[in-house]
């Protein structure tokens, strides 16, 4: 290893907890984690190898073996192969001289398949060693690999900018905001330093009231009241509190998170300050997923500024005892550690595995300490809400829910990107917003909410009927719908953090049962055993993510049953669920017989 | 004394001290609630959700979870007597279990649940997975095909000057055990014993000694698992 690891150890003090920091600089420096590391690291921090390595193996981003000078990582979910993947790929690996999974032989340059990267309104899109590539074809590959070949710097070839602070000079990247609607809070106008200004006129204990008086949920997904998450967490014993940003958006289908930290960090930020200032917590962290890496240098700049003017750091805005700063951690490629206790683990430098509830964060959290995990888009409300008053903020949205919802819509329409809108929408207004016609289905919230057919578009996207953590995507009449199930399967199959045995195992029988289905050996009977399944997997796993998995196969089943029924064989007593003469053909063939079946 | 609490489980009146999980309160009202990951001693790790309940309706897992004063636990319930089915079954055809070769036969905890729930043929097609077996530690032998990752061997105190042994690797369905080689091989013959004892699973082995226990002696032979809870009932 040419990377002088007490260096990297010094930066983060020897500090084992500070182990997802450790393994990037060290995946950044040496394109993998190599077993001199490993070794040295077992040794320093005081841990077994295996231990070191039960962290590695857990991340997507990290590998024991290298990925290639040029690491490409190929987003493969849904909407990228919606939007002509294979032939990008194909292109990628003709060029390269390799498939998918596996680096040329020189080393140069490897290809790897990923989650979706936040980038659905500009698929196929892929990141090469921390830059993103959009709206790729078979052409932009070719050309893509002939600079490698070329040993061009990465950044080189990015030939165009993206809108906005995107094309800034500390961000410089061709990513696209695609904000096509601003609301009245998110995308709307702030003063930068209001928010706080406001809430040191305030008792702690005030600004809570605020929060809770406005009815904002969580924005993430699960919708659980903010303000109430922040009473908990001011109530608990320990003085020592955290308070987290959960940027970790990998419901696939989802990038306003994205949007809101491209073009309005301060409202993020300030609304941590505020929330540091209510629980009385002295550190926030910021949990940023790996995808987002681009995006570094300008997250830090907007903390700098923000620590220039005193409102980040000791006495804030000349406040006595009011100390909070922020730094931001990386995530390296892991779905479930959008799980706020998953979260937290990961934090700590551990595998992001779920923890045990209770007790619950706002008790026991980071480092055991009393911690509030609030989403991007929450934390940017709550700083609209302190400036212009939980009342306006009530006023708008529906009964259950208030304020607006930034929706990340992708897929089949004319307009994708993100569209800042009043809670209650019906999902035919959103079609019709954006541009979709000859729609099939369109699943609200990502693979873990609900496929929703033609019969149900006059429901409202909203907390009671289909909640969301942002993600829309438009399904129109010319797609399978099961071909897109499948890559879901597949996600969560890979995604699993591998606790819970309904999970673990769960996930693979819907794989199995639905490739059943698919070749056309299923039954009706598989439809009731998956949707039993389901029911046993939400009442038996730990995390959201064990309890909602089985949903794009049981949500399809219910919602959209002509998408299977034509698969399905007649009842029989007994349906094989593979092709038995295919199966014994080779067998046959060496013996010298006719399969006899 | 620590306060004693009240509460029910299958409109059973029970009663505890705080704090208890609802699988230690629940054995000491002569109720059986079926456990593999959980071990005394050990921390809660939760990952087998065998152990599912329902507390006042709601799912959780009765070796973390504590009673509270008054609530309506559900356990044998025709709904979580499948679910719990349903989990045995899956832990069948997730790894390959073939109990008559195995030394753990009849001592094993799945084996005693799947005689319990008396599974004939899972529901869920078996996945024949390819497994690894480890046999690089000159005391212990990792067989995969078995391991139910309980992580009872991980939560354990088996190390060696403070680093553990064993540790999980990768995710997902390929997340493994991994045992540390480096470590494995100063492992004394108590550290051993422990380990393979621990194992509910015929997953962790000793080497060098092998049934020792003859069919007739072994933990389950002469009664079905549970069975020394709910006599006490």
């Amino acid at each position: 290893m040419n990377t002088d690891l007490n260096q990297i150890l010094d930066k983060y003090k020897g500090d084992a907890t500070r182990l997802m920091d450790i393994l990037t600089d060290i995946q950044t420096e040496e394109g993998c984690i190599p077993s001199d590391a490993v070794a040295q690291l077992s040794e320093r921090l005081g841990i077994s190898r295996v231990e070191v390595e039960q962290t590695i193996s857990f991340y997507h981003f990290f590998s024991q073996k290298p990925v290639g000078k040029y690491a490409v990582y190929l987003n493969d979910s849904a909407v990228a192969e919606m939007k002509g993947r294979t032939a990008v790929a194909a292109a990628f690996e003709q060029e390269a001289g390799c498939t998918f999974g596996s680096v040329t032989e020189d080393g140069v340059i490897g290809l790897h398949n990923t989650a979706c990267i936040g980038m659905n309104d500009q698929e196929p899109a892929a990141i090469v060693n921390g830059v993103v590539f959009t709206n790729l074809t078979a052409d932009k590959a070719k050309e893509l690999v002939a600079g490698m070949r070329a040993g061009k710097a990465v950044q080189e070839m990015v030939t165009e900018l993206g809108d906005g602070v995107n094309s800034s000079d500390l961000v410089q990247s061709m990513v696209k905001n695609n904000i096509q609607k601003k609301g009245d809070v998110i995308f709307s106008t702030f003063e930068s330093g209001s928010a706080i200004k406001k809430c040191i006129e305030m008792a702690p204990e005030a600004v809570i009231d605020e929060v809770k008086s406005s009815n904002l949920r969580g924005r993430g997904g699960a919708g659980f009241p903010t303000g109430l998450k922040w009473e908990f967490c001011s109530k608990a014993a320990e003085k020592e509190r955290y308070l987290i940003c959960n940027a970790d958006e990998g419901e696939p289908g989802t990038f306003k998170d994205r949007v809101i930290l491209t073009e309005t960090p301060q409202l993020v930020v300030e609304g941590m300050i505020v929330g540091g200032y209510a629980l009385g917590a002295q550190q926030g962290i910021i949990y940023l997923r790996a995808e987002y890496t681009y995006l570094k240098k300008y997250l830090e700049s907007v903390l700098d500024d923000y620590r220039q003017k005193n409102l980040l750091g000791n006495n804030i805005a000349g406040k006595e005892g009011f100390n909070f700063d922020l730094r931001i951690q990386f995530g390296a490629g892991a779905y479930v550690c959008g799980e706020e206790s998953a979260l937290i683990e990961s934090a700590e430098g551990k595998r992001g595995e779920p923890r045990i509830r209770p007790p619950f964060p706002v008790e026991k959290g980071y480092l055991d300490k009393p911690t509030s995990v609030n989403n991007v888009e929450s934390f940017a409300a709550v700083s609209q809400i302190l400036v212009k008053g939980a009342a306006w903020f009530k006023g708008i949205g529906n009964d259950k829910s208030a304020g607006t919802k930034v929706l990340s819509i992708s897929g089949d329409c004319e307009k994708p990107g993100v569209y800042e809108v009043a809670w209650g929408l019906s999902v035919q207004e959103m079609l019709d917003m954006v541009g979709a016609s000859n729609t099939k289905a369109v699943l609200v919230g990502g693979p873990s909410g609900t496929f929703v057919g033609a019969k149900d578009f006059s429901r409202k996207i909203c907390f009671g009927d289909l909640a969301t953590g942002g993600s829309v995507i438009v399904f129109d009449q010319s797609r399978d719908i099961l071909e897109t199930v499948s890559n879901f399967v597949d996600f969560f199959c890979d995604e699993s953090c591998g606790s819970c045995v309904p999970c673990r195992a769960g996930n693979g029988i819907i794989r199995s049962t639905l490739d059943k289905v698919i070749n056309g050996k299923g039954t009706k009977a598989d439809l009731e055993k998956l949707t039993e399944l389901g029911t046993i997997m939400k009442a038996a796993n730990r995390c959201g993510l064990g309890q909602t998995s089985f949903n794009p196969v049981v949500t399809t089943i219910k919602n959209l049953p002509e998408e299977y029924e034509s698969r399905l064989q007649e009842e029989s007593p007994y349906v094989p669920t593979f092709d038995l003469a295919a199966s014994v053909a080779d067998s046959c063939e060496y013996v010298g017989r006719e399969p006899n079946l | 004394m620590s306060e004693q609490i009240t509460f029910t489980i299958d409109g059973k009146q029970c009663t505890a001290e705080k704090g208890d999980t609802i699988v230690a309160a629940a054995k000491k009202n002569g109720v059986y609630i079926p456990t593999l990951c959980d071990f005394e001693g050990l921390k809660p790790a939760a990952t087998c959700r065998v152990c599912t309940v329902k507390v006042n309706g709601a799912p959780t897992t009765a070796c973390s979870a504590t009673v509270s004063q008054g609530v309506e636990i559900e356990s044998n319930t025709e709904e979580i007597t499948n679910i719990r089915k349903a989990v045995v079954e899956m832990m069948f055809v997730e790894g390959n279990h073939f109990c008559p070769a195995c030394e753990k036969s009849g001592s094993c905890d799945l084996q005693a649940l799947c005689y319990k729930y008396q599974m004939m043929v899972p529901r869920y097609d078996f996945t024949f997975p390819r497994k690894e077996l480890d046999a690089t530690s000159p005391k212990l032998l990792i067989e995969k095909n078995r391991c139910i990752l309980c992580k009872r061997c991980v939560r354990s105190s088996i190390t060696t000057n403070g680093k553990s042994l064993f540790a999980v690797a990768k995710r997902g369905n390929k997340t493994v055990i991994q045992m540390d080689k480096t470590l494995a091989a100063d492992l004394s013959e108590e550290q051993a014993k422990e380990a393979m004892e621990l194992c509910p699973v015929g997953a962790i082995l000793k080497k060098e000694t092998g049934f020792v226990t003859p069919i007739g002696q072994r933990k389950y032979d002469a009664a079905p698992i549970g069975s020394d809870i709910e006599s006490n009932a």
